[in-house]
């Protein structure tokens, strides 16, 4: 949104909400901070789904694998990791507040550098392939990530690891973690930001609208798209050690690398925003999770339905996103002359 | 793991189980895998649904099961509901996707899967189930190799299965104009094809292949609502390995796969057996990128 003086009202609009929220909603602390993830996550999909054109659907691995590597440095900080997830979950880590935050933010620090070295080992091989192939192949490496975490005993296998016991209230750890999220999502966003207006966002761009012709323009596509996907996996891994240290417990099955749950979600959200916008994301999200949260405990079983039918209209009928169709109506209100409204659609995001 | 190899060694016929257990459920992937490619090359659709219709024709034959219906029987009954099954699928969804991007065939399928996964998960429940077909098991070499009579059965009928589709394929009108929509879709329509019904035809038609898959895997197999995916990702191994048009590739890397996931899951350890899928389908993926690199002039 390049209105002049709207942008700032909405920032301060957006940023006193997220001061507010935890005092004004101190029930839906947690939901809130899952809010700002969902945003976080999608905003970081959509560099290399929306904006490049890459469409992975194994970002997931990220998360997962930020997840695990913070939950073995945290443990390891203290123990050993192997008698520690032998014993099951028998004697959990208890910390004084000091060490505590340590951890998580070693944790974190580990966690972001780890999954940069994963994005740019496997983005190496990965980038190699097209449409897709490159999603099936992302696939993959989330669901291979998955079995070999559930099967490797060092990390505690299929039974997970529990990570070190917050030292305070179970409200302040909320509220704690919601403020490590809020202040994640919006360095995110701020980078992704700063990123579209900076030549790599031209070059990213490019690189969705024709590749070839990027290439032959002298454009260094295999380094852009592994950056791409490294800033993703930067942002991924740090929200996964936060999001193990929310829950209290790593598992490979539903916490670390929930496939079919937040690594879809993060591409239906940036869809139903509309992808390939700066603002798509996380108006997606803010709906997606909204109506999630309001419908899912009232329809007994039948949210996967209704998911899976979200996801086919939306693919199908919808593609453009809530974004691109605001563009296509009004596309004064965004400052984009008529001739541009075509070029910031969705049909060349292909 | 070792010690399992050993075992290997010193008990050959073992490896005929082995080998045989991989035949008989490699040959049902091959018609799977048989569908997707059909869809992929007539009409470019990455039919990640795959597996769920292959589970869905084995939840419908395990239902016709209650109502005292062999699953032998059930076969062309089931084919036939899902080959309507397809045909609706089609006019309400794929219809919009073909001519659309590649990744919107992939996610609306992804939406398709979740959707029939999670019915039924809601009808049957997440229990493993078999359809019971009530034949023998015959042991060779002195009791080491058991295999149920059904599984040859099965195989005989994928086996039959696969040929009448193949000769459908090269003999009927219809076949013929599905391989003529798949060479140039405009040249077809020009020819005065109708390449919209074509296309409902190719869907449906692989709806009726993976039911009549999805009845040998409840005869000779398990079945759970969430198997599908597992099934999926075995197609498109075996269709990325084998490479569109690829006929005797596709049959060679179906049973190929059969054989490497029950020789992972001796000599791995059961719990390897999916990591065995999903490891292939990264691998495959990999030694196709190397393949296309030597092609391929990049700035680095």
């Amino acid at each position: 949104m390049t209105g002049n003086w709207k942008s700032p009202a909405l920032y301060a609009a957006i940023l006193a909400f997220g001061v507010a929220a935890p005092f004004l909603f101190p029930g839906y602390t947690t939901q809130i901070a899952i809010l700002w993830m969902m945003i976080l996550f999608a905003l970081t999909w959509d560099i290399a789904g929306g904006q490049m054109g890459y469409n992975s659907l194994g970002n997931i691995f990220f998360f997962g694998a930020g997840m695990y590597l913070s939950a073995v440095i945290q443990v390891g900080m203290f123990t050993d990791v192997g008698t520690y997830t032998s014993a099951r979950g028998g004697e959990q880590l208890v910390l004084g507040y000091g060490d505590y935050f340590v951890s998580v933010f070693a944790g974190m620090a580990v966690a972001a550098v780890g999954c940069v070295l994963f994005a740019i080992v496997i983005g190496w091989v990965m980038f190699g392939l097209r449409g897709p192939y490159f999603a099936i192949g992302t696939l993959g490496i989330a669901l291979s990530a998955r079995e070999l975490a559930s099967t490797w005993e060092w990390i505690g296998g299929g039974s997970g690891i529990a990570m070190p016991v917050y030292p305070g209230l179970p409200d302040e750890k909320s509220q704690v973690s919601y403020i490590i999220l809020f202040v994640l999502a919006i360095l995110t966003f701020l980078s992704v930001r700063w990123l579209y207006t900076t030549r790599f966002g031209l070059a990213i761009n490019a690189i969705r609208d024709d590749e070839e012709k990027a290439e032959a323009m002298g454009v260094h596509t295999t380094r852009y798209k592994i950056i791409a996907w490294s800033v993703s996996a930067f942002f991924l891994g740090m929200s996964g050690a936060v999001f193990g240290n929310m829950t209290g417990f790593v598992e490979p099955m539903e916490v670390a690398f929930p496939t079919v749950t937040f690594g879809i979600f993060m591409v239906v959200m940036s869809l139903l925003g509309g992808k390939g916008t700066l603002w798509g994301p996380v108006i997606g999200a803010t709906v997606f999770h909204i109506i999630k949260e309001v419908t899912w405990t009232y329809m007994l079983g039948w949210q996967w339905v209704a998911l899976g039918v979200l996801i086919i209209v939306n693919v199908v009928f919808f593609q453009q996103g809530i974004m691109g169709w605001a563009q296509d109506k009004w596309p004064e209100f965004f400052g984009i002359e008529v001739e541009e409204a075509s070029a910031a659609g969705d049909e060349e995001a292909a | 793991m070792l010690d399992n190899i050993n075992l290997l060694t010193l008990a050959p016929s073992l490896n005929v189980q082995l080998l045989l257990d991989g035949l008989f459920i490699g040959a049902i992937f091959v018609l799977a895998a048989y569908g997707l490619a059909l869809v992929w090359g007539v009409m470019n659709v990455k039919n990640l649904a795959q597996g769920e219709f292959v589970i869905m024709g084995g939840y419908l034959a395990w239902h016709l099961g209650t109502y005292n219906v062999h699953p032998i029987l059930s076969l062309p009954i089931v084919a036939i509901l899902m080959f309507g099954f397809g045909w609706v699928l089609y006019v309400a969804i794929i219809k919009y996707v073909v001519t659309r991007d590649l990744f919107t065939s992939l996610l609306a399928t992804f939406g398709i899967a979740l959707v029939v996964q999670q019915a039924l998960n809601l009808a049957y429940g997440p229990e493993v189930r078999t359809a019971e077909s009530g034949f023998g098991t015959r042991s060779f070499f002195g009791g080491l190799v058991t295999v149920a009579e059904i599984k040859f059965i099965s195989f005989a009928l994928a086996v039959l299965l696969a040929a009448g589709v193949i000769v459908f394929m090269k003999k009927s009108r219809m076949g013929q104009a599905i391989r003529a929509t798949s060479q140039d879709p405009r040249a077809a329509k020009v020819m005065g094809i109708n390449t919209e019904k074509v296309y409902a035809f190719t869907y449906a038609l692989n709806g009726a292949i993976c039911g009549a898959a999805g009845v040998l895997v409840s005869m000779i197999w398990v079945i759970q609502p969430f198997y599908g995916v597992p099934h999926s990702i075995r197609s498109f191994v075996i269709v990325t390995a084998a490479g569109l048009g690829n006929l005797p590739g596709v049959i060679l890397a179906g049973l190929g796969l059969g054989m490497a996931e029950q020789y992972s899951g001796f000599v791995l350890g059961a719990q390897f057996q999916q990591a065995t899928v999903v490891g292939l389908l990264v691998v495959v993926l990999v030694w196709r990128q190397i393949q296309m690199a030597q092609h391929r002039q990049v700035v680095k």
